[in-house]
């Protein structure tokens, strides 16, 4: 009983979600932030097992998730649907209903493979070169693509839409919400279970005190390797489901913002917390959208009251302002952020009865 | 020849901001990651001191752009300083105080770069600005060469900077108690020497020299934008790591290597290949000889 | 054969010569002291045994094997554990995590294991907190297996330590300066501790000591070390009466 409380629930949220979806209760706008929510689950709970659990420094996720993004968007695209890059479809669009879970995995086996780039490094450095690393990585991804002219450089690269379609085609069901669905249960899961065991706490040795771990019995090299490419390889998934939500993905998406976009759901939901991840990502998701519209009202109000001159628009520009600050305050104040180190089990005891914590 | 001409003005600009970065770390242990957007900062401060003091706010009559440029090196290294030592008391000097782990420095000093860079965006827009000219361009031709008096100017700066700072750093009293604190921060104060001056004067240096880096960059180049710090920041800082950050030496030789190397690069390759390039040498470097080319490993005791 | 042989070792530190021409054997079951004043180099002895620095000069051979330029989790799974002077436990994880940890290279299974938790992984997790908690147990600490080391006294931290070397399942325990912080009562106990490890275990044990009541009533010989060189070396009664030893410890003068 205990052991199928938690996938009965997961399989009930799913069915609600669909027949939400299907019939209209959730308009677009609402699917499209709840499937946000989804990546941001996996993007915060992944880089978690580094600057969380590894307690690194990694400012580059964004470059592993445009990894997956394009490596997945292109097999699609060349797969399943015709195009101009492509030309004729490799095999019958009707597949890509059953291949596209292999397509995902193809985008994050090679993230993680890219991955190594910062995984080799952090052998010998650790700490702010590592976080140089880090950046250096995600800028020769992004500037790599940009000088790739065939999957369209700067200006990027489309037809993912066409993907969907042919999924919709086959059966009529609103596939992009179930691959990110389950693209989530299935990341936070495999987390979990690599965090849990003995294996994984190796990574919290490390950030412990990594030369006691290398002298208590631990092979760091080997630790750190995995460690970096579970993490990797899903941002490589997260961008796979990322670039088939909007049908189209640019080299400009993933800079160094969007990986501070995901540093800060780390640090808010509190370093090496799983469920402090999951619930930054969400409590985020819905700051970022909350501050779209905000934005709109604050220079209608400001412009009401005359505190700035009426030459002056307040723009989405400030949420770059607001997002660091948020950031910079926390590591003021509450740098440990809301769940520090514990997890939702350790705050409510009461839910242990609903799963099995360990083993 | 005058690729070379052209490498060694570049690498003035990367040794000048990479020395920035050097001060601070090799006194503080700390990336300050804010430090190219300090330079951005700087290049904005010095247009406005120009625009002033050259009368296009009205209410200064113009002078000649002679002493406009001999006004603006000062006040800008000087409103540049602020600007860095603000930073230093309102975000990192807390957080030290409190004794957390330095990681939380660094995510601190990375998202103080992106509230300057953005906040400018937002406060100014992205239009870019053109800088005014306050010399006449001078074009001398040696041997086939064509130099300004703009670029020699640039590379004088450069080496006297780097001059200064050494003689700062090895000869006086407040460079040796800045050397003390990168030993041991916490015996540094029990010994009479009050560590928090020594630090804001860190920053002082550091970001003057940003600052002196963003007039004379503006100058070259008479266009300013706020995202102009990001770039130019990155590489300056894999200068001084390619160098061996903590070596004002290690750093103002790996200004100039960054820009001979890139330099090169552009006579050979397509141009967008220049950055990949750059970062694909820093992530080589690190991997092979983590502490840079003149860096001395520290010893860790167990 | 010895179990543990070291034969003219030497470490430079750039032009300081911190271990100069180090030879040592120890036989299985053997337990003896290495002790010397601040500075000898005693500690560098041991991280230059442990696998942490590689030798400049001079081999290291553990159950008849060379050793030299092993990684230290290596050489910890050859069967060499040890201690520290300055303790350093994974502070903020449960003193259980900390034992299970350490068994690292006996694992026995891979990442897959670990997604699928497969029967492979569920046995040997199993093996791993089971004999963790006996170890605790054993030494008396399975009242704090859920407590964090940095929770604890120092002398149980120091208790810790020792239980998470013992995890590794080591034949050769290497103890630096056990009894350093501890006060008197403590010291009395932790001598009774180490020689009933000795004694279940089955192990040799080589520990670092400043404190002479530790070495004298435990160790069965000796070795002394300064500025890097062996001055001398004995059964109990030779070191204390050696000119030598006195005069490395308390200078030239008063002899």
């Amino acid at each position: 009983m205990k052991r199928l409380t938690v996938p009965a629930l997961l399989a009930l949220l799913l069915a609600v979600l669909l027949w939400a979806c299907m019939s209209g209760a959730l308009n677009a706008y609402w699917q499209s932030v709840i499937l946000f929510m989804g990546v941001n689950i996996i993007l915060s709970s992944s880089l978690n097992i580094i600057n969380g659990n590894m307690g690194e420094f990694s400012c580059g996720h964004a470059g592993f998730m445009a990894v997956g993004a394009y490596v997945s968007s292109l097999l699609s695209v060349a797969l399943f649907t015709k195009s101009a890059v492509f030309g004729e479809p490799l095999l019958s669009p009707d597949l890509a209903v059953w291949l596209f879970p292999l397509v995902l995995l193809a985008g994050a086996l090679a993230a993680s493979v890219v991955g190594l780039l910062v995984a080799i490094p952090s052998f010998k450095t650790r700490g702010d070169y590592l976080a140089i690393i880090t950046i250096a990585a995600a800028y020769i991804v992004k500037s790599t693509i940009e000088n790739i002219g065939v999957i369209g450089g700067a200006r990027g690269f489309m037809g993912m839409g066409g993907v969907m379609n042919a999924m919709t085609a086959t059966a009529n069901l609103p596939w992009i919400m179930i691959w990110v669905f389950v693209g989530t249960v299935f990341s936070v899961w495999l987390i979990r279970r690599f965090i849990y065991s003995t294996f994984g706490k190796g990574v919290d040795a490390i950030s412990q005190d990594e030369i006691a771990a290398e002298i208590m019995s631990v092979d760091t090299d080997r630790v750190k390797l995995v460690a970096f490419m579970v993490s990797c390889g899903l941002a490589g998934l997260a961008g796979g489901l990322f670039a088939h939500i909007l049908g189209y993905v640019n080299p400009g998406t993933f800079t160094i913002l969007k990986s501070t976009e995901i540093m800060v759901m780390v640090y808010l939901g509190g370093m090496g917390s799983l469920s402090g991840s999951v619930l930054a990502a969400i409590l985020m998701t819905l700051l970022i959208e909350y501050l779209r519209d905000a934005f709109g009202y604050i220079n209608t109000f400001l412009h009401y009251i005359s505190v700035i001159p009426d030459s002056y628009e307040v723009t989405q520009v400030w949420k770059w302002v607001l997002i660091p600050l948020l950031l910079v305050l926390l590591m003021q104040f509450r740098p440990e952020g809301i769940m520090g180190r514990r997890e939702l089990a350790d705050v409510f005891p009461g839910l242990r009865k609903f799963y099995k914590f360990k083993g | 020849m005058q690729n070379l001409l052209n490498a060694l003005q570049w690498g003035s600009f990367y040794s000048l901001i990479a020395l920035g970065y050097c001060l601070v770390y090799g006194v503080l242990l700390l990336i300050n990651f804010a430090h190219g957007d300090i330079f951005m900062v700087g290049a904005y401060i010095a247009f406005y001191v120009c625009m002033l003091f050259l009368g296009k706010f009205g209410f200064i009559p113009g002078m000649p752009g002679w002493l406009v440029l001999a006004l603006a090196v000062p006040l800008t290294m000087l409103l540049t300083a602020v600007v860095g030592v603000t930073l230093e008391r309102v975000a990192y000097r807390p957080l030290r105080r409190k004794g957390v782990n330095r990681l939380y420095v660094v995510i601190t000093a990375l998202m103080c770069g992106l509230i300057l860079e953005n906040g400018n965006l937002a406060l100014l827009g992205a239009s870019r600005k053109s800088f005014p000219t306050l010399l006449p361009t001078k074009v001398f031709d040696v041997f086939g060469v064509t130099v300004t008096n703009i670029k020699l100017m640039v590379i004088g700066v450069a080496i006297f900077s780097f001059l200064l700072l050494h003689f700062i750093v090895t000869r006086t009293k407040i460079g040796m108690a800045m050397r003390a604190i990168s030993y041991d921060r916490f015996a540094v104060p029990l010994m009479g020497i009050p560590a928090d001056t020594v630090i804001v004067f860190t920053f002082v240096l550091g970001s003057g020299f940003a600052g002196l880096a963003g007039l004379f960059f503006a100058m070259t180049y008479p266009v300013i934008d706020p995202y102009m710090g990001a770039l130019i920041g990155w590489k300056a800082f894999i200068a001084a790591v390619v160098g061996g950050i903590g070596s004002i030496a290690g750093a103002f030789a790996g200004g100039f290597l960054l820009g001979f190397v890139e330099i090169m690069v552009v006579a050979f390759f397509p141009s967008t290949f220049r950055d990949l390039i750059a970062f694909s040498i820093l992530l080589l470097i690190l991997s092979i000889r983590p502490t840079g080319l003149f860096g001395v490993a520290r010893r860790t005791k167990i | 054969m010895a179990l543990l042989e070291v034969n003219e070792m030497t470490q430079y530190f750039g032009g300081l010569c911190a271990v100069s021409e180090f030879s040592v054997a120890l036989d299985e079951g053997q337990m003896v002291a290495l002790i010397g004043p601040n500075g000898a180099g005693k500690t560098t002895v041991f991280n230059l045994v442990s696998g942490f620095y590689k030798p400049t000069r001079g081999e290291i051979l553990f159950k008849g094997q060379s050793i030299k330029g092993l990684k230290p989790h290596q050489v910890t799974a050859r069967g060499i554990a040890r201690t520290f002077q300055n303790i350093r436990l994974w502070f903020d994880m449960t003193v259980l995590d900390n034992i299970r940890i350490a068994q690292h290279h006996a694992l026995g299974y891979g990442l897959l294991d670990c997604f699928l938790r497969t029967p492979r992984y569920m046995q040997r997790e199993r093996d791993i907190e089971d004999h963790a908690m006996e170890l605790l147990s054993r030494l008396g600490l399975g009242e704090v297996a859920h407590e964090f080391p940095k929770n604890l006294p120092y002398g149980v931290q120091r208790l810790v330590e020792i239980a998470r070397a013992l995890s590794t399942r080591p034949a050769l325990l290497m103890l630096d300066e056990p009894a350093a912080g501890l006060n008197s009562s403590d010291v009395e106990g932790l001598i009774k501790l180490i020689a009933d490890i000795h004694k279940d275990f089955g192990l040799a044990i080589w520990m670092i000591e400043h404190q002479m009541d530790v070495v004298m009533s435990l160790c069965s010989w000796i070795k002394v070390i300064d500025f890097g060189a062996t001055i001398a070396e004995g059964s109990p009664e030779e070191i204390q009466n050696n000119p030598e030893v006195i005069k490395a410890y308390l200078g030239d003068d008063t002899i």
